[in-house]
């Protein structure tokens, strides 16, 4: 896996084609999750660990592993990324 | 042979009583991507996998039961005090004609668990391949059961279970390149 | 009447669930890298610690699994409450 990125971004977005026969109003972007599982490749050693409390709390030993998900589509909710 | 210990993987919280979430949660109990069926395939699979992925077989597959005690102890503490009206209005009226308040394994929609969820093809690549899909699957589940839940200690919870498919996704994409590498080759990372 | 466990039980029980999960983040990791000698001597450790841990936990509150000692003579504490999904 020679093509894994050193940064890259959780969440990505697209915008689906809106026609005027559909019932509801646009949803606007759709979102789905690219976690890190999908850049990291084989796992290095050594890499930086959260300490014990927090990685019960996050679900990780290894902050490179942890993606935080919100509803994406809540109001207030983040729009960061994609 | 499997030892119990009497104690969740990650504390359990619900903050609200809202039993309409007790029905959406069931997905992960007895649901096509749930922890049951996850715990089932891996340790079915492992009897017919190379010895380099037997362990880590095992350890997931023993892991998702305690997902599967967390599910089971959300959905418990969901419904142990409703009264058959709650019950109702939750959408879990055929639920209780049959169950009372007794856990089941079926998905969101009341649909049995079967083994037909679980494929074991016995080719290691297939089988590791699916169980990537399946991680993926139910990381994508509980991202639809966080949009749908306004409890945040459940969501909390929530939150957990889908970050460990994250890293059992990780494993077994790192199972494959275990399986994939030329012998007397040094691994490079 | 509602039986409840003092705030000590969910204090050491969270101890013990901390310890337990870097034991099992580090099992899964070790069964893909079995020669990381640092992982394997951190492993160690945990097990040591997550022991020490759930000696004086079943030492207040009864054993956590099968195999630990019962430690009162006239009452079989397994069967008591509270189990996981109740606390």
């Amino acid at each position: 896996m020679k093509t894994n990125p050193k940064t890259f971004t959780k969440r990505k977005s697209y915008v689906p084609f809106h026609g005027p026969c559909d019932p509801c109003p646009p949803i606007g972007r759709k979102y789905y999750s690219t976690p890190p599982n999908l850049y990291v490749g084989f796992q290095p050693p050594n890499l930086p660990q959260f300490p014990p409390e927090e990685a019960l709390k996050c679900g990780t030993l290894w902050p490179t592993f942890y993606d935080f998900y919100e509803n994406p589509y809540k109001k207030g909710a983040g729009r960061g990324h994609g | 042979m499997w030892k119990y210990e009497k104690k969740l993987q990650y504390p359990v919280k619900v903050s609200t009583c809202n039993p309409t979430l007790a029905k959406y949660l069931m997905e992960q109990y007895g649901g096509a991507d749930g922890e049951l069926a996850a715990a089932l395939r891996y340790l079915n699979q492992r009897y017919t996998i190379p010895e380099k992925v037997i362990g880590l077989l095992t350890d997931i597959g023993t892991e998702e039961f305690a997902h599967l005690e967390m599910i089971a102890t959300m959905i418990y503490k969901l419904t142990k005090d409703a009264t058959p009206q709650q019950l109702r209005d939750a959408g879990l009226s055929e639920h209780y004609a049959s169950h009372d308040s007794a856990l089941y394994y079926e998905n969101a929609a009341g649909v049995p668990f079967t083994a037909a969820y679980i494929q074991a093809k016995g080719d290691p690549i297939a089988d590791l391949y699916e169980d990537i899909a399946a991680e993926e699957k139910a990381r994508a589940t509980y991202q639809w059961l966080i949009d749908l839940s306004d409890d945040p200690d459940l969501n909390d919870s929530l939150r957990f279970l889908r970050e460990r498919e994250v890293v059992h996704s990780q494993r077994f994409r790192e199972a494959v390149e275990i399986l994939k590498e030329e012998r007397d080759r040094k691994k490079i990372f | 009447m509602a039986k409840t466990m003092p705030i000590e039980y969910y204090q050491q029980l969270e101890e013990i669930q901390t310890a337990d999960f870097v034991l099992v983040e580090l099992v899964l990791y070790l069964d893909t890298h079995p020669t990381d000698a640092q992982a394997i001597e951190q492993y160690n450790q945990y097990a040591q610690y997550s022991k020490q841990l759930k000696r004086t936990f079943e030492s207040q509150f009864g054993p956590l699994e099968l195999g630990s000692i019962n430690q009162i003579p006239d009452y079989w504490q397994w069967n008591r409450s509270p189990w996981p999904w109740e606390v």
